[in-house]
C-alpha cells in the first residue's frame, strides 16, 4: 500500500488532493461528499471584500432609489430588517464566517480560509474573522490588475509584501498567498514573501480574462475551465522555486488527471488543488484520480508521495537548463531533435 | 413599567397598537394610509405577535371592497380584525360596513381620512370619506393629533368590544398620518389593561360555528325588516357613554384625558369653535394664545362624532357662549350645511327643548368648510374666524384659506398672525427627492426627539412630480410639546439643498429675520454671492440673514456618496444650529447612520461617516454685503409666449403659488387644456444626450424608447435649414425615399430627465472608438442655451407626412409626432414608452380611460398635463375615473362612438340629397385600415360638415354633431397591474367579454408601483414586494391566457426593450382587430430595485430567460384557419435567476433569507419552464377556426 500523505502549511494532509476555492465550497453537503470522496482538505470559496462593498453599496442603492420623493410611495421595497433587530442582510464577512464555522464542525479535513481583501483595514479584519472561525489556515488573493503606467513593479511588489507582514503580525494560523504568473522575477518575490512570513504559495491563480463580442462590439467576461494544458506554467515555476523557496508549494490550474498530479508532486507540490476538473466531472472524480495515483504508484513502485516530491525539480533533475528554455525555438528544435533518426 | 418615548408618524403610532390587539388584519394599498398596512404586513412577516402572544395574520386583498369582505367574514366568524384605509377606498368598504354595523360586530378601522376623488382626485387629506360613511351605523371617533391616533386606536377598541357598535378611528390624511412626533408609546400592559378578556371571548362566542349554528344575513320582508331594524336603538344610545368610560380609564391609566367633547378655552367664552381633526389642534392653541390676551374664546375639539350624544356635546359648552362656528372639513354641495354644522345645529335645538342647554337662548351657529385636500389651516385662519364671528352678521357659510371670488363665501384673515413662541426652533429645508434631504430630516427628528430632552416635529411636503422633485421638511423642535398641525412660515433656519432651485422658488419667504440660511453651493464663501439672483440678495440683507455654504455635491463625491448630501447637510444644520454640542450632535448623526444603514453593511456606513468626517471642513459663513449686485433675476415659471391660462394659472401653481389663486382662476368641471407640459420646462438632467451625425444610423430606437419624448427625429427640405440656429446639426436622411431631404435628431434640454436609455439602446458605434455612439451623455449646463435654440428650431419643422412612411416599421414609426410629451415619470420609466406609442400610432384619433395609478398621475397631476396636441389641434383625449371602474369607464367611451355612428350612419342615407349621393356612399363605404384612408375620410367628413352647415333642418343638425364620429376612433383602456389583475379585474374582464373593439394596455410592473410598490397578483413568484416582504410564494397570475380563452380576444405580450418591433406589430394589429384586444406591456420600475438605465437589458434578460415569452393571439388567424397563437420570443437560453437576481427585489430575498429564496427560485423556475412548454404546445396545435368577436 503506497503512503499518499503531505504536508501542507504545517497540515498533514491524507493525500495530496485539495478542493481549490470554487463555488463547491459553498454548500456544506458538497464538502462533505468531497470529503467522502477523498479529497484531503478544502480551500473555502474566496472572502471577496471587494464584493461585499459592491453588495452593500448596491444595495443600499437600490432600497434608496426613489425614497422619500413623492408623496404616495415614500419607499419602493419592503427593508425587513428595519422592522425586527434580529433580522439581518446577509452581506459582510459574517455569513462567510458563519458558513466556514459549521464547515469545520460538518467535516474531518482541514479547511483553508481564502481571502481577497482591497483595504489594509479589510485584509486585516477579515483576516482576524477566518482565523476566529476556526480556519487551520488562510490562504491570501493578492493580486490587482496594475493599469496605471505610475506604478512600478517594485512599489507594487512592496506594497504586497506589507500587507502580508501586517497580516502575518495579526494571526497565528498558517498563511499562503495565491500568486498570479505575471511577476518580473518571481523567484525573488517569492523568496521576500517568505521572508515576510508566508508558509505556502499557491501557484497560479486563474483569472477571467475579457473577450470582444464582435456583433456588440463589447468587452465581455467569459469563463472558461481549466484543461491539461495550463499545468505547464504552474509546473515549472515549482521545479524551479522548489528547494530554493522554503515553504510549501500547491499547484493550482490545470489538475484535472492522475498524471497531472505525479507530475505536480515530482515538481515540489506539497498539495494539488482542483476545481475545474470536479465542476466538469463530478466530485466523485476525485475519488477516481486518487485510485489513479495509488495504481500509477503501484505500478512504477513508489512508496510514498514523499519519495516522490520534488524528484524533478529543476535541482533534481540531470538537465535543470531544460526548466529556462523559454522560447518557441528551442522547442522546436528539441522536439526535431529527439526525433531525429 | 416605563413607556417609551419614540419619534414616528401617525400611521405608524396607529399600527403599532392595531397590530397588537388584532388577529387578523385585511389590507389593500390606498394613500395615505398604505404605510399602516406596510408596517402590519411587516411585523406580522418578521414574528412580532399581539399581546396574546401570537403573530397577527395579514392579508392583502384584491381591494378594499375585498379587504371590507374579508373583515366581515373574520369578524362573523369572532377574530379581532381590523382593516386600514381612506377616500374612494373606504367607499368602497361601505356595503360590507351597512352589514358589519347591521350585525353589531365589533371592530375598528383605522382611516387616514382622506378627500374624495371629484372634480379631480387628489390624494390629500379632509373628511369627505369619512362623511360619506356617517349612515352605515359605524361610530365615528376622531384624533387630532399623532399622540392621539395612538391613544384613541386603543380607546376605539375597547369601547367597540363592550359597545358592540363598530368604530370607525380616523385622523388626518397626512396632516396627522404622515407627521412626524414624539408621543409616549403605550405599552402591552397598557393594552392588555384596556381590553377585557371576557369581551374578547364574548365576541369570538358570538362568532359562526357549526359546533353552535345558526343563521345571520336573512332577507326580511316589510313586515318585520323595520322593527327588527329598530332593535340596535339601545346599543347606539349606550355608546357615548361606554366611550366615556373607556377614556376615563384610559386617563387613570395613562394620564392622558380625553372626553368624547372637549373644551379648551376660557370658561366664560362669548365665541366658540367647534372641529375635530388636525384642525382642531390648531385651534386650542389659537384659542389658548387668544385667551391669555384676555378674549373670551374657546374651541371644543370632538372626539366621537357618531353616535353624536347630544348631551356630552352641550356639557362641553361654556355657558357664555354667544356664537359657535362650526367648522367641517369637507363640502356636501346642496346640502343646508356641513354635517358637523348640521348635527350642532340639531343639536343645539334639541338640548333647548329638552333643558340640557346650559344657555336659555341658542347661540348665533355659522358653518365654515376649510383645510379641502390638505388645505393649510393656521392659527391666522383661526383668528380670522373668531373675528368674523365677533361681527354683528357673520357670514353663515363661509370658506377660510381660500380666495372665493366667485361666490364670496371666504372670510378674510390675517395671514401674519402668529402663535409659535420663541423657545420653539422652526426649520424649513428645501430638497431634491434624489439628494436624500426628507429621510436625513426624518433622522435628525429622531435625534432630537430620542437623544435630547426636546419634542420635536417634522412635516414633509412633496411635489407632485415622481423624477427630479422638489421637497419641503418643515422641522419644529423646543422644550414643549409640539402642536402645530400646520406649516413652518417663519423659520430660523432655512437651507436650500440645491442651489438652481433659487432661480425658480421663493426659497427665503420662509425665513424670519436674523435666521440662518445654508445653501449647498459649487461656488464657495467668496464667489456665491454673486451668482445669486437679485431678489435673493435683497431678502439676504433685508431680513439681515447669517448666510452659509457648503459645496454638498464635492463632498458627497470625494467621499463616495454620489449624489446623496443628504449626511452632510445633515450634519452643517446641527453644526450651525447648536441644538447639541457639535461632538454631541457628530456622535448622534454616527448612531443614527449606523442604526439605518448598519443592515446594509459596513461599508455604507462607513461612506456615511467619512461624508460627515469631511463635512464641516467644507461649511463657510459668507460675508454678507450690504448691497445688491446682481444682473441675475429669479426665472419667471413658464415662458411669456405660453396660453394665457398656462401662463396665469398654472405657471402660478408651477412657481408654488398655487394656494393664493382665486376660485375664478378655475374650470368648473375639472376639464383642463391638453398640451401644456412642454411650458413647464423643468430643467433637472445633470447630462442630456448629444448628437453625433457622422455615427447615427437613423434607426429611431433612441426616440422609441425615450420615456419622456425629449429625443425626436424630423425629416425635412434642406431649405428650411436657412433659418436654423449656426449649431443646428442636420445630415442627408437615410430613407430611399427621402434622399434628398435632411435628417436631424434633436433633444429638448430642458424636458430631458436625463435617464441614459437613448445611449443604452443606440447601436450605432464610433468604428475607431466602440465607446462613442451616435448619441452620448453630456454635461448638460454648458450646452444648455445652444440645445434650447436648437430645440425651439426644431419644434418648428414640419411633422413627418403619416401616408409616405411604413408605420409597421421602427425607424418610420419614430418618425411620428409623439402627443405624450415631457410627463413627471420617473427618469428611465418602463411605461411612458407605451404611451407615447401609442400616441404617435393613433394619437389624432384615441380617447382614453385611465385608472388611477402611476400613469394617471404622471399623466394629469397639476400643474400641466403631457398629454399633447398636433397641429390640427387634434389629440388624444383622457380622462380618469377611478381605480377599480376603467375597463367599464373605457367601455362607455367605445358605446357612445358605437352609438352615434349607428346614428350617423343612418342619418347619412336620410340627408344624402342635401350631402350629395356620392358623398354619402363614400362616407359609408370608406376603407380606414390605412394613415391614407383616414386622411381621406376626414377631408370627407369636412366636406360634409360644409355641405350640412347652412342645412336648416333638425337632422342635419343631428348630423353635424355628431360627424366626426365617421372617422374611426381608437378607445384605449389604460392602467397598471393592480388594476388590471387585482381591483379592475372583474371590470375588465366583463369589458372583453363584451366583444367590443376596445383596447386595453396593461402597463405590468408587477407591483402597485405609484403607493410605493405592494404585492399584485402579477407580482412573479420568488419576488419580494410590500405585502409579500417574505417573498411572493405563489406565481404570477397568467392574465394573457385568461384572455385567450375567450378565444375572440386579440392578446399581445409585449416588452419593447427585448422586441421593439414586435411591440410595434401588436399595438398595430390590437387597433386594427375589430373586436377587445388586451396588451400585457412589460414595464420596468424603480420598485424592481436597480438603476433604471439597465431597464432594456432587463427586459431582453426577461424574454431570453423565457419567464416573459413574447407572444400575439390574433382571432382574426382563426377565421383563416390558421392558429392564432404565434409566439414572437426563441425558447430561454439562459436560467431565470440570471434575469432575477439582477434586480433587488429577487436578490434581497437571496440577501436575507436564503433558504427561503431558494426554494423560492426553484419553483419559480419551474413556473417558467411550465408557462414556456404550455405555450409551445398552444402555438403548435392544430387550429380549425376559433370563437368570433361579433354575433
Amino acid at each position: 500500500m503506497v503512503d499518499l500523505t503531505t504536508n501542507y502549511l504545517g497540515l498533514t494532509l491524507k493525500n495530496p488532493l485539495v478542493a481549490s476555492a470554487s463555488p463547491l465550497s459553498q454548500k456544506i453537503e458538497i464538502v462533505r461528499q468531497l470529503e467522502d470522496a477523498g479529497v484531503s482538505a478544502v480551500v473555502m470559496y474566496s472572502l471577496f471584500e471587494e464584493q461585499i462593498i459592491a453588495d452593500s453599496l448596491r444595495l443600499h442603492r437600490d432600497l434608496s432609489q426613489g425614497t422619500d420623493s413623492f408623496a404616495e410611495a415614500m419607499t419602493y421595497l419592503p427593508d425587513l430588517t428595519a422592522y425586527s433587530d434580529l433580522r439581518q442582510y446577509n452581506i459582510g464577512p459574517e455569513v462567510y464566517v458563519e458558513n466556514l464555522y459549521n464547515l469545520k464542525r460538518a467535516v474531518e479535513i482541514p479547511v483553508i480560509g481564502s481571502l481577497n481583501g482591497i483595504t489594509n483595514g479589510g485584509w486585516i479584519e477579515y483576516a482576524h474573522k477566518i482565523q476566529e472561525a476556526g480556519a487551520d489556515a488562510l490562504e491570501l488573493n493578492i493580486y490587482n490588475l496594475p493599469t496605471d503606467p505610475e506604478m512600478t513593479s517594485s512599489a507594487l511588489e512592496d506594497r504586497y509584501i506589507d500587507l502580508v507582514r501586517s497580516i502575518r503580525a495579526s494571526i497565528k494560523i498558517p498563511i499562503a498567498v495565491k500568486l498570479s504568473p505575471f511577476f518580473t522575477a518571481l523567484p525573488n518575490f517569492a523568496k521576500r514573501l517568505t521572508e515576510a512570513g508566508v508558509n505556502g504559495l499557491v501557484l497560479f491563480n486563474r483569472f477571467y480574462q475579457p473577450d470582444f463580442d464582435l456583433d456588440e462590439l463589447e468587452v465581455v467576461p467569459r469563463l472558461v475551465l481549466s484543461s491539461s494544458q495550463e499545468l505547464r506554467l504552474p509546473l515549472r515555476w515549482i521545479a524551479i522555486l522548489y528547494g530554493r523557496i522554503p515553504v510549501d508549494f500547491a499547484l493550482t490550474s490545470g489538475i484535472h488527471t492522475p498524471e497531472d498530479i505525479i507530475k505536480a508532486t515530482m515538481a515540489g507540490a506539497s498539495a494539488c488543488m482542483m476545481a475545474s476538473t470536479l465542476l466538469k466531472y463530478g466530485i466523485g472524480h476525485a475519488a477516481e484520480l486518487l485510485a489513479g495515483i495509488q495504481s500509477w504508484m503501484e505500478v512504477n513502485e513508489y512508496e510514498s508521495i514523499t519519495q516522490m516530491k520534488g524528484s524533478m525539480s529543476q535541482q533534481a533533475v540531470a538537465e535543470p537548463a531544460a526548466f529556462e528554455r523559454a522560447n518557441y525555438i528551442k522547442v522546436l528544435s528539441s522536439f526535431d531533435f529527439r526525433y531525429t533518426p | 413599567m416605563k413607556r417609551p418615548i419614540i419619534t414616528v408618524e401617525g400611521n405608524e403610532a396607529v399600527a403599532l397598537v392595531a397590530h397588537r390587539i388584532n388577529e387578523v388584519i385585511a389590507i389593500y394599498p390606498i394613500t395615505p394610509s398604505s404605510s399602516m398596512g406596510e408596517y402590519a404586513d411587516a411585523w406580522s412577516a418578521v414574528g412580532k405577535k399581539n399581546i396574546w402572544g401570537t403573530v397577527p395574520l395579514v392579508v392583502e386583498l384584491q381591494s378594499e371592497g375585498g379587504a371590507a369582505g374579508a373583515v366581515h367574514g373574520a369578524l362573523q366568524t369572532g377574530a379581532l380584525t381590523t382593516t386600514f384605509t381612506a377616500s374612494q377606498g373606504l367607499l368602497l368598504m361601505i356595503p360590507n360596513m351597512f352589514k358589519i354595523a347591521g350585525e353589531l360586530t365589533s371592530t375598528i378601522f383605522h382611516v387616514s381620512a382622506r378627500t374624495l376623488a371629484t372634480h379631480a382626485l387628489s390624494i390629500f387629506g379632509d373628511h369627505s370619506d369619512v362623511m360619506a360613511t356617517r349612515s352605515t351605523g359605524f361610530a365615528l371617533l376622531a384624533s387630532s393629533s399623532v399622540q392621539e391616533a395612538h391613544d384613541l386606536a386603543l380607546i376605539g377598541q375597547a369601547a367597540t368590544l363592550e359597545a358592540r357598535i363598530p368604530f370607525l378611528h380616523f385622523f388626518d390624511g397626512f396632516r396627522t398620518s404622515s407627521e412626524v412626533n414624539k408621543i409616549e408609546q403605550l405599552t402591552d400592559d397598557d393594552l392588555r389593561a384596556m381590553i377585557d378578556e371576557k369581551l374578547v371571548h364574548a365576541h369570538r362566542a358570538r362568532g359562526l360555528s357549526p359546533d353552535h349554528p345558526y343563521i345571520r344575513g336573512t332577507a326580511q320582508n316589510p313586515d318585520v325588516f323595520f322593527q327588527a331594524r329598530e332593535t340596535i336603538n339601545k346599543y347606539y344610545e349606550a355608546c357615548p357613554q361606554i366611550v366615556e368610560r373607556a377614556m376615563q380609564k384610559f386617563g387613570k391609566l395613562v394620564g392622558r384625558d380625553y372626553h368624547l367633547f372637549d373644551y379648551t378655552g376660557a370658561p366664560d367664552a362669548e365665541k366658540v369653535i367647534i372641529i375635530m381633526g388636525s384642525g382642531a389642534e390648531t385651534t386650542q392653541e389659537t384659542v389658548k394664545f387668544l385667551e391669555a390676551r384676555g378674549e373670551k374664546v374657546g374651541v371644543v375639539t370632538v372626539h366621537l362624532y357618531r353616535p353624536f350624544s347630544v348631551e356630552h356635546f352641550v356639557k362641553a359648552l361654556p355657558a357664555s357662549v354667544k356664537v359657535l362656528a362650526v367648522m367641517d372639513r369637507t363640502k356636501e354641495p346642496g346640502a343646508t350645511g356641513e354635517p358637523l354644522y348640521m348635527d350642532t345645529v340639531t343639536a343645539i335645538q334639541e338640548a333647548l327643548d329638552k333643558g340640557i342647554a346650559p344657555f336659555e337662548k341658542s347661540p348665533k351657529i355659522i358653518g365654515g368648510r376649510y383645510g379641502l385636500s390638505s388645505k393649510e389651516f393656521t392659527p391666522a385662519m383661526v383668528k380670522g374666524i373668531f373675528d368674523e364671528m365677533g361681527k354683528a352678521s357673520p357670514r353663515k357659510h363661509f370658506t377660510v384659506g381660500i380666495n372665493d371670488d366667485v361666490t364670496m363665501t371666504s372670510i378674510a384673515y390675517d395671514p401674519t398672525f402668529s402663535v409659535e413662541t420663541a423657545d420653539t426652533v422652526r426649520c424649513v429645508f428645501f430638497g431634491l427627492g434624489a439628494d436624500g434631504t426628507v429621510g436625513a430630516n426624518k433622522n435628525s427628528i429622531k435625534i432630537i426627539g430620542e437623544e435630547t430632552p426636546n419634542y420635536a416635529q417634522g412635516y414633509f411636503v412633496y411635489d407632485s412630480k415622481k423624477s427630479g422633485g422638489i421637497t419641503i421638511s418643515h422641522l419644529r423642535f423646543g422644550p414643549r410639546p409640539i402642536h402645530a398641525p400646520y406649516l413652518v412660515s417663519d423659520a430660523n433656519f432655512v437651507a436650500c439643498h440645491q442651489f438652481n432651485f433659487l432661480e425658480r422658488y421663493d426659497v427665503l419667504k420662509y425665513a424670519s429675520p436674523g435666521a440662518v440660511f445654508l445653501l449647498n453651493s459649487s461656488a464657495g464663501p467668496d464667489e456665491v454671492w454673486d451668482m445669486l439672483p437679485q431678489e435673493v440678495q435683497k431678502t439676504i440683507i433685508e431680513k439681515k440673514l447669517r448666510f452659509f455654504v457648503i459645496d454638498g455635491y464635492k463632498v458627497a463625491e470625494d467621499t463616495g456618496m454620489g449624489r446623496r448630501i443628504n449626511t452632510i447637510m445633515q450634519t452643517c444644520f446641527f453644526a450651525i444650529s447648536g441644538i447639541l454640542p457639535r461632538d454631541e450632535a457628530i456622535k448622534s448623526i454616527k448612531y443614527t447612520i449606523k442604526k439605518t444603514y448598519g443592515k446594509r453593511g459596513e461599508a455604507v456606513v462607513k461612506r456615511n461617516y467619512e461624508a460627515v468626517d469631511q463635512t464641516l471642513a467644507n461649511l463657510f459663513e459668507v460675508k454678507v454685503p450690504d448691497k445688491v449686485t446682481s444682473k441675475l433675476t429669479v426665472h419667471p415659471p413658464v415662458s411669456a409666449q405660453a396660453p394665457v391660462f398656462v401662463r396665469e394659472v398654472l405657471g402660478e401653481i408651477i412657481a408654488g403659488r398655487g394656494d393664493d389663486l382665486p376660485v375664478s382662476a378655475f374650470p368648473v368641471d375639472g376639464t383642463f387644456p391638453s398640451a401644456t407640459a412642454r411650458w413647464e420646462r423643468r430643467n433637472i438632467a445633470l447630462e442630456i444626450p448629444v448628437w453625433e451625425p457622422e455615427v447615427c444610423i437613423q434607426c429611431g430606437k433612441c426616440v422609441f424608447v425615450c420615456p419622456h419624448a425629449v429625443i425626436r427625429e424630423k425629416i425635412y427640405d434642406p431649405s428650411l435649414l436657412k433659418k436654423a440656429p449656426a449649431s443646428f446639426l442636420s445630415t442627408p436622411a437615410r430613407w430611399k425615399e427621402f434622399s434628398d431631404q435632411k435628417y436631424t435628431l434633436a433633444v429638448s434640454p430642458e424636458d430631458c430627465t436625463g435617464c441614459g436609455l437613448c445611449v443604452e439602446v443606440c447601436p450605432a458605434k464610433d468604428k475607431t472608438q466602440v465607446g462613442r455612439k451616435a448619441i452620448n451623455m453630456t454635461e448638460q449646463p454648458p450646452i444648455r442655451e445652444r440645445e434650447n435654440a436648437n430645440w425651439d428650431f426644431f419644434v418648428t419643422l414640419p411633422e413627418i407626412d403619416r401616408t409616405k412612411i411604413n408605420v409597421g416599421q421602427i425607424k418610420d414609426a419614430s418618425l411620428l409626432e409623439p402627443l405624450f410629451e415631457f410627463s413627471g415619470a420617473c427618469a428611465g420609466c418602463g411605461e411612458t414608452p407605451y404611451l407615447k406609442l401609442l400616441t404617435q400610432l393613433f394619437g389624432d384619433r384615441t380617447i382614453v380611460a385611465n385608472a388611477t395609478g402611476c400613469s394617471s398621475i404622471y399623466g394629469a397631476n397639476l400643474p400641466t398635463t403631457p398629454w399633447a396636441t398636433n397641429h390640427d389641434g387634434r389629440g388624444p383625449a383622457w380622462a380618469n375615473s377611478l381605480f377599480e371602474d376603467n375597463a367599464e369607464f373605457g367601455l362607455g367611451f367605445r358605446l357612445t362612438i358605437d352609438k352615434h355612428l349607428e346614428y350617423a350612419r343612418e342619418l347619412l342615407p336620410q340627408l344624402s340629397k342635401k350631402i350629395g349621393e356620392t358623398l354619402v356612399d363614400e362616407l359609408l363605404t370608406a376603407d380606414q385600415s390605412t394613415e391614407t384612408g383616414i386622411l381621406a375620410q376626414r377631408k370627407r367628413v369636412q366636406l360634409l360638415k360644409e355641405r350640412l352647415a347652412g342645412v336648416n333642418d333638425a337632422k342635419a343638425r343631428d348630423l353635424l354633431s355628431i360627424a366626426d364620429e365617421l372617422v374611426k376612433k381608437s378607445v384605449w383602456i389604460v392602467g397598471g397591474d393592480g388594476w388590471a389583475y387585482d381591483i379592475g379585474y372583474g371590470g375588465l374582464d366583463h369589458v372583453l367579454a363584451l366583444g367590443r373593439n376596445v383596447n386595453l394596455l396593461v402597463l405590468d410592473t408587477e407591483v402597485y408601483s405609484n403607493t410605493g410598490g405592494q404585492a399584485s397578483k402579477s407580482t412573479p413568484r420568488a419576488a419580494v414586494a410590500k405585502f409579500a416582504a417574505q417573498g411572493k410564494g405563489l406565481p404570477k397570475k397568467d392574465l394573457g391566457m385568461i384572455a385567450m380563452a375567450y378565444g375572440y380576444v386579440y392578446v399581445a405580450r409585449v416588452a419593447f426593450g427585448a422586441n421593439d418591433q414586435q411591440t410595434l406589430r401588436a399595438f398595430l394589429e390590437a387597433d386594427a382587430y375589430d373586436g377587445p384586444s388586451i396588451i400585457i406591456a412589460y414595464s420596468h420600475c424603480i420598485a424592481h430595485g436597480y438603476d433604471l438605465i439597465k431597464g432594456l437589458e432587463q427586459q431582453k434578460l426577461a424574454v431570453q430567460s423565457g419567464f416573459w415569452p413574447l407572444y400575439r393571439f390574433n382571432p382574426a388567424l382563426s377565421a383563416q384557419g390558421k392558429n392564432p397563437l404565434s409566439i414572437d420570443s426563441k425558447e430561454p437560453t439562459i436560467p431565470f435567476e440570471e434575469y432575477a437576481y439582477n434586480e433587488t427585489r429577487y436578490r434581497m430575498l437571496l440577501q436575507s433569507d436564503e433558504q427561503r429564496a431558494e426554494a423560492l427560485m426553484k419553483l419559480a423556475k419551474k413556473d417558467v419552464q411550465s408557462r414556456w412548454a404550455l405555450y409551445q404546445q398552444m402555438a403548435a396545435m392544430h387550429y380549425d377556426g376559433g370563437n368570433d368577436a361579433k354575433e
